[in-house]
């Protein structure tokens, strides 16, 4: 349990592949099969300095250690990330929100992860540390570099340590909303989640906006076309509805089994786009009804 | 990092000083070890229950810090430093705290296996939040789970600690005797809401062994060779046993002994049991599991009791796939048929479900002094445990004793056999004492289940509702073995037909073996699985005919004089009109509140929620009380009075939440005149406490309860007559009250008449066998059972249009019990029946695919949260049963029956779609609902 982040990468370091970062946990310790088990499991939670939520330069900044509970209960990212709180506060009960860490979330790679999808749409950035020559080396990635697939991540958790996640504090008339929905039987795991932030101009219009969902692909979504569309248009019925359309035609999710159909996750994506924007454009000042 | 020598075996340590209920503390652990394991095992602190590993039900739940964290995945050196609270550290001075004052009070505690992390969850929320709302308070406990009490009186007793007013509003009852009809709390709760009740994964012996299975991994294969070598060279070994170390009877089973104690030709389903080892630790045991080598030669799989039944499938076991088939005929099929004016025909399906009983299955096996075997275990029958135990073993039951721990939950789970031959075999083995505990991933792929079954229906009736014939089949998923298949399959088909009055009726079930996991007794016992299709027929029926869904049961529900589809005539204590119009006046007060519902229609919606509609749902049932069917139905219960007045109660039966523990203390108080808290409960030891028989098909109040009463009163009649020398009265006149022996104004305490027995040379202690009236074999046409218990229960709920979910938001329940022993308890058995019956109906479902099950983790089976409780109204019907004690009839099962139609009959009312398959699924409902509207719109 080191207390410093140079510490930490050190130890993974000195373990040359056969130690592993661990976050709050509630992830690795439910799963009984980790083969091959790492000899020394390195938990990144205690780190001085990282077990905090912080304003610097313009961002929001949450340490590998700050939990979900504090997240949720967090001023700051209640007035800047809206969405990530609302994601945050629906995973598990207040007893895995008080130990998972929203970093350890985003490592663990899951297309479906709320936190993921939130901070995603936020434009968030992941913090990535690891030793070099004995040196510490930190690097800010965008969180959309750091998925591979589902389950594999970019960053080596057995070398390298995802310190921090940050996002841009909220712009003028911007607001942000999760929305997701879960299935009552089968996995734990949500059905689709979806997450949209918006920036109005001046005039009224969409003047930029981020839509986050998952899971539709391999890895956390970004609705790149319908993101373009929504983009200086007024924020009207008509324009949701044409948005709704992009949206369905530039995602394509599958059928899991015991979790949704793709036909099911098709019927529910409009329903989570229509909540989630209507919040967001809310938030953001927008006077049209949602 | 230090080095620790355990057992011979060096561990690494590391040190952890926190504090613990405000007491530093420092100790040595292993780095790997968890918070849970440091606390129960180290420390002691077994009042922290494991029930997942996996962070899923959180009952393991202790404040870090202030805040819950699940113990049981929590690293133990991140508590390094901090401040931890458990359930043992609550009370203060011998001073409940008001959380745990109030779940007592609120009757909370049940199996009381969850309490400790409901009541800690809920600590840290009212220190948080000292005035929770309802919603506060399923926000905060949504992750905490409790398989008993439907959460109901959890939110009213948090309610309660936190000032509020804890609403007690139990339904009315009739007027108490003495003690019996009082809502006493429960003696058993105080113990489990201070964490000092001992399940039996709390108990530890010196030099004890942990023992595991080797589970067969695959559903069906001959096994060409087991190879132990290596397993038995890891250090840390001290046993590993085949089945060729089984020295007695090969199979065990509690009716058909057809289930191997370890596999010996072929496995026959994923969690047969190949190989036990015992070892110094778990993690040696677990180990050495994995060194067993086992050549299996995969046999075809059949999972499917229909398909089994085919001439070609493979077969499960030698003589075939069909366990059983049941017949049930009354009348003349065809000719009812031709005397209906409309004919309903259906196919419908529930899934297999599984009891979630928050405490895995655990036994401890030690040798005593004398050579005798001593095994301790949650069961719900330790005299058949001992017997098959004894018959594996091949030594006299005489050589068995049996020791019943607390049990957190059974439902029915705890019936057959897990590990008790197991840690006999293994102690034997090793000479020193055995723990086999199951993780919830074993215990999951392991026990018997609750049937599966495919219904095919056909209704007739007249014009008005008149119920004219029914022919119905039944195909019931046993599994690998025939656990209860058979008793619940009979009991699925003898009242497929329904609470009602059928002039002809042809019924045919069959019981097939298949490669799943075995399925047995559960809560309902097969009558949960035929009340879904009887009433969603019924539901279309009415529909069809255009009747109101309350008065075509009521035109057709037995009442007294009617014969039943076994043949058998209702004489007595049939309050099932009673029930149907208590819910129908609730409900139609309900209505009359909705506006411009009008009170006619039972669909409306709500201007705040555009995508969502809301329905009402009804449906019947009843359940059998007592084994039924030629069974000799018998307990035995044995009093004794001491000379301090107090007095014990003793009989193996099991108090699996129940309230059992509850009722025998009542009854004993009546008839002997005592304060309730003067009488000790034994339960379930096989040398200290007389036959009670299974604690299974709502029998215990009745047939034990009935002992109890005949014991009691016996022992009254005794001291009577001991007393009349002493108060110089005749026997006859004397009254027993409040601890006193009255002759008129003249009283002497009870304890003095023992004291004046005792000089006399007379023994106070006797007991009683009572055996329920004898009933007959099905197809003999004669009484079946002693008593039903009837019920009547309408759902509310929400059907979100535009994402298929579904909400049960509210219950109207009347439950026609004969009489209420407890009122509190019994209202615990009605709240819990219901939300487990919600989960029936919408979120569980043990998943298992050609034979390999996919729920293999508490993650993948969703058993209804604190979230899911609904409003619940209740009525109780109290119609006598002239044997039953006081008039009581069974009450277990008939709560967790007809609220899955209730709720699949709502959604029909609400959206024109028909469920056929439990658990409803958003997915298919929506996509259903679009089928249909794009029909009706084309």
């Amino acid at each position: 349990m080191p207390e410093t982040l140079e510490e930490a990468v050190r130890l993974l370091a000195a373990y040359d592949g056969r130690a592993r970062a661990v976050g709050g946990g509630t992830d690795y310790f439910v799963d009984e099969a980790h083969q091959p088990a790492p000899e020394v499991l390195v938990d990144v939670t205690r780190i001085a300095g990282l077990r905090r939520i912080w304003e610097q330069d313009g961002y929001i900044v949450i340490g590998c250690g700050a939990s979900h509970a504090q997240i949720v209960a967090s001023p700051v990212v209640q007035a800047h990330g809206t969405a990530l709180v609302e994601a945050c506060g629906q995973i598990g009960g207040p007893q895995v929100r008080n130990v998972a860490t929203l970093a350890g979330n985003i490592a663990h790679a899951l297309p479906a992860a709320d936190g993921s999808i939130a901070l995603l749409a936020l434009d968030g950035e992941a913090l990535v540390a690891w030793a070099e020559a004995g040196a510490l080396i930190q690097a800010w990635r965008p969180l959309t570099q750091l998925f591979r697939g589902p389950g594999q991540s970019a960053i080596d958790s057995t070398r390298q340590v995802l310190a921090a996640v940050r996002f841009r504090a909220r712009a003028a008339m911007e607001g942000s909303a999760f929305a997701r929905v879960m299935r009552p039987q089968g996995v734990a795991l949500p059905i689709m989640g979806l997450a949209v932030r918006v920036r109005l101009g001046d005039d009224g219009v969409i003047a930029d906006a981020r839509i986050a969902l998952g899971p539709v692909a391999p890895t956390p979504f970004r609705a790149r076309r319908t993101e373009d569309f929504l983009r200086s248009r007024q924020p009207d019925a008509l324009t949701l509805r044409e948005a709704t359309n992009t949206l369905l035609s530039e995602t394509h999710p599958r059928t899991s089994p015991h979790r949704a159909t793709a036909e099911y996750r098709r019927e529910v994506i409009p329903v989570l786009f229509e909540e989630a924007i209507g919040k967001a454009l809310q938030r953001a000042g927008a006077k049209v009804a949602a | 990092m230090t080095q620790a020598t355990m057992n011979g075996l060096t561990t690494r340590t590391a040190q952890l000083a926190f504090t613990v209920n405000g007491r530093p503390v420092t100790v040595d652990v292993r780095p790997s070890a968890f918070l849970a394991d440091v606390l129960r095992e180290q420390l002691g602190l077994t009042g922290v229950k494991i029930g997942c590993n996996e962070a899923e039900c959180g009952i393991c739940t202790v404040l870090v810090d202030g805040m819950p964290v699940n113990s049981c995945i929590y690293p133990a050196l991140k508590a390094n430093g901090a401040r931890v609270e458990t359930i043992e550290g609550l009370a203060c001075d011998g001073q409940l705290h008001p959380l745990q004052q109030a779940f007592i009070e609120q009757g909370a505690v049940q199996c009381g296996f969850c309490t400790p992390g409901l009541i800690m969850t809920a600590k840290a929320l009212l220190d948080a939040n000292p005035h929770p709302s309802d919603d506060d308070i399923k926000h905060a406990l949504k992750d905490t789970y409790c398989r008993c009490t439907g959460y109901v009186s959890v939110i009213a007793a948090i309610k309660q600690a936190a000032g509020q007013n804890g609403h007690l509003t139990l339904p009315e009852t009739r007027p108490a005797l003495n003690v019996v009809g009082k809502p006493l709390p429960r003696p058993d709760a105080i113990a489990k809401v201070t964490g000092a009740a001992k399940y039996t994964d709390d108990y530890t012996f010196p030099d004890m062994l942990h023992a595991c299975t080797l589970r067969a991994g695959i559903p069906h294969a001959r096994i060409v060779r087991i190879e132990t070598s290596k397993a038995k060279a890891l250090p840390g070994v001290v046993a590993v046993l085949t089945h060729e170390d089984v020295p007695g009877a090969k199979n065990h089973g509690l009716v058909y002994q057809d289930w191997p104690v370890l596999c010996y030709d072929k496995v026959r389903y994923v969690g047969d049991a190949v190989a036990i080892v015992a070892a110094e630790t778990r993690e040696i045991a677990e180990q050495a599991l994995r060194l067993i080598e086992v050549e299996y030669e995969p046999l075809p799989v059949v999972d499917d009791p229909v398909t089994a039944l085919s001439p070609d499938a493979p077969k499960v076991h030698a003589q075939g796939n069909l366990l059983k088939h049941i017949h049930v005929e009354k009348g003349d099929i065809e000719h009812g048929f031709a005397e209906a004016d409309v004919i309903v025909e259906g196919e419908y399906e529930t899934a297999t479900t599984e009891h979630a009983f928050l405490e895995p299955e655990c036994a401890i096996g030690r040798l005593t002094d004398d050579g005798r075997i001593e095994v301790y275990v949650g069961s719900q029958i330790p005299y058949a445990d001992r017997k098959q135990i004894a018959a594996a073993l091949g030594v006299p039951e005489s050589q068995v004793r049996v020791i019943g721990t607390l049990i957190g939950g059974g439902f029915g789970g705890k019936e057959d056999i897990a590990g008790q031959i197991h840690v006999a075999l293994l102690a034997r083995a090793t000479g020193r004492p055995v723990k086999m505990l199951y993780r919830r991933s074993e215990s999951l792929i392991f026990h018997p289940k609750r049937h599966a079954v495919k219904f095919k229906l056909k209704v007739g009736a007249k014009r008005d509702g008149t119920f004219t014939a029914m022919r119905i089949e039944l195909w019931g998923d046993t599994g690998a073995y025939a656990s209860l298949g058979d008793k619940v399959m009979t009991r699925a088909a003898t009242h497929a037909s329904g609470p009602y009055e059928v002039p002809h009726v042809k019924i045919d079930c069959y019981a097939a073996y298949t490669n799943n996991v075995p399925a047995g007794a559960f809560r309902g016992f097969g009558v949960t699985q035929s009340c879904f299709a009887i009433e969603s027929a019924i539901d279309e029926l009415a529909h069809k005919l255009n009747l109101n869904p309350i008065e075509i049961r009521r035109k057709n529900a037995l009442r007294v004089g009617s014969t039943t589809n076994t043949g058998a005539l209702i004489r007595e204590s049939c309050g099932l009109l009673e029930c149907i119009e208590k819910v129908e006046g609730a409900l139609k007060h309900d209505l009359s509140q909705v506006e411009g519902c009008g009170g006619a229609p039972w669909v409306f919606r709500r201007p705040d929620k555009p995508d969502c509609v809301y329905a009402w749902g009804f449906a019947a049932a009843y359940k059998n009380t007592g084994l039924g069917g030629g069974a000799n139905d018998c307990s035995t219960v044995e009093v004794e009075a001491f000379g301090d007045g107090s007095v014990e109660v003793r009989t193996s039966a099991a108090e699996i939440g129940q309230g059992l523990v509850a009722v025998l203390a009542s009854i004993a108080a009546e008839e002997l005149g005592l304060p309730y808290t003067q009488v000790h409960v034994l339960l379930s030891d096989t040398d200290l406490t007389p036959d009670g028989g299974p604690t299974t098909a709502s029998r215990q109040t009745y047939v034990t309860g009935n002992a109890a009463r005949l014991a009691s009163i016996k022992l009254r009649q005794q001291l009577a007559a001991v007393a009349a020398e002493m108060l110089d009265a005749p026997a006859e006149s004397l009254t027993f009250r409040e601890g006193q022996v009255r002759a008129g104004d003249r009283a002497i305490s009870f304890a003095e008449v023992v004291q004046q027995a005792h000089a006399e040379g007379q023994s106070t202690r006797l007991s009683h066998l009572y055996e329920a009236p004898k009933t007959q074999p099905l197809g003999t046409g004669g009484d079946m059972h002693v008593a039903f218990s009837y019920a009547a229960q309408a759902a509310l709920v929400e059907v979100n249009e535009r994402t298929g979910e579904v909400a049960c938001l509210k219950v109207i329940s009347a439950t026609d019990v004969g009489r209420a022993i407890n009122p509190l308890a019994l209202q615990g058995q009605i709240d819990g029946g219901i939300v487990m019956c919600i989960g029936n109906a919408l979120t569980e479902e043990f998943i298992q695919e050609k034979g390999i099950p996919y729920t293999n983790r508490l993650a993948r089976y969703k058993m209804p949260s604190i979230r899911h409780t609904p409003e619940i109204v209740s009525f109780i019907v109290e119609d006598p049963a002239a044997d039953g004690p006081y008039g009581a009839k069974g009450v277990g099962e008939i709560s967790s029956i007809p609220t899955t139609p209730a709720i699949t009959n709502a959604i029909y009312t609400a959206t024109g779609v028909r469920v056929r398959r439990l658990p409803v699924d958003q997915d298919w409902l929506l996509q259903a609902m679009k089928r249909r509207h794009q029909t009706h719109t084309s």
